[in-house]
């Protein structure tokens, strides 16, 4: 491959894990516990959903054969999306829904760190935009966690099955591979190592504060969402989330 | 959510001006609401400050003390600068 298709490939896994991440907090929407929590949780999502298409329209201009960020998002197939296996994963509880997200946006803020010195002016730009609000992202669910796994005997039986859940798909956050190691040599992608040190260290901090027991890190099994082979929850999320743009190709308001 | 704590909202705008109370918010405890309040209260760029105090612990004025509270004032005119004549030097101020 060369380095112009590894960029772009890194740049749809960046996007499209914003976005199934962003779609699936707003499948929250006119159901949260809470007026407030509602508000927050599509916040989070709408920051997702726009950091996607930052990186869509990015990806648009190095991949040059027509597509647009809306096509990018709406018009590819499951097995050409490259997001993580963790955030295609269903909702469930609140539990597992703070779960998922604790443990995305560890990964997502040091990721955002590192790549605001990346060698490539147009990555470290965005980074740097998206780094503001996922460092609240992180903040706010990571609190969540602790309140819910220090919480009463009921939370903290819900945050335990929730980590046992979701952590089979963690190995993929701080596994890099080929791509993710040739970019880091070019010093566009960040130190896949530093990462994972540093993704562990702020988990293990947040569930000791939570009563959590850190787990011990997963098997090298569940490593295929960055190449495009997903669980069977992704199809039914783009199924819905696609569907305006498949009834209705190019169809604009 | 039905022992959540109801907060009073309270945003500065600008720095330098005072904090105003915007409205209220439900959180199991502080750091939530201010983090409930930025959500619902400044999603358009409308304070850079927040104060979020438990509802229960602010003490009111009770609407039945309105007369003796309120009305005294009401007559007292020397109370306000525009009651006194300017003599001529001063000018404008």
């Amino acid at each position: 491959m060369n380095p112009q298709n590894d960029l772009s490939e890194y740049l749809l896994r960046l996007a499209d894990s914003a976005l199934v991440q962003g779609q699936r907090l707003c499948e929250w929407c006119g159901r949260a516990p809470a007026l407030e929590e509602e508000m927050a949780l599509m916040n989070v999502g709408l920051d997702l959903v726009g950091q996607a298409r930052n990186w869509y329209e990015y990806a648009a201009e190095l991949l040059a054969d027509g597509r647009d960020a809306d096509r990018l998002a709406y018009r590819r197939d499951e097995r050409a999306y490259r997001n993580l296996l963790l955030v295609e994963q269903p909702n469930g509880d609140y539990a597992v829904t703070m779960t998922k997200q604790f443990l995305y946006d560890a990964w997502h803020f040091h990721t955002l760190a590192a790549l605001t010195g990346s060698a490539d002016a147009r990555v470290a730009g965005i980074a740097a935009k998206a780094l503001k609000e996922v460092t609240y992202h992180l903040r706010r669910s990571a609190e969540w966690v602790q309140r819910l796994g220090d919480g009463t005997e009921e939370s903290h039986r819900r945050m335990v099955a929730a980590v046992r859940e979701l952590w089979r798909f963690t190995v993929e956050l701080v596994h890099a591979d080929q791509v993710e190691e040739r970019l880091h040599r070019t010093g566009i992608a960040p130190n896949p190592e530093e990462l994972a040190t540093a993704w562990r260290a702020k988990v293990a901090d947040v569930f000791a504060s939570a009563s959590l027991a850190m787990p011990e890190p997963a098997s090298h099994f569940y490593l295929s969402g960055k190449r495009g082979l997903h669980t069977e929850h992704l199809g039914l999320l783009l199924a819905e989330m696609q569907f305006l743009q498949r009834a209705y190709p190019d169809a604009t308001w | 959510m039905s022992e959540w704590t109801l907060f009073e909202v309270f945003v500065r705008s600008k720095h330098g001006l005072n904090h105003k109370h915007v409205g209220s918010v439900h959180a199991a405890d502080a750091q939530m609401a201010i983090e409930n309040a930025r959500d619902l209260y400044t999603r358009r760029n409308e304070g850079v400050s927040l104060w979020v105090v438990p509802s229960a612990l602010i003490t009111a004025s009770s609407p039945d003390e309105k007369e003796p509270l309120f009305d005294p004032s009401q007559d007292k005119v020397y109370r306000h600068a525009s009651f006194y004549e300017l003599p001529a030097e001063v000018g404008h101020m």
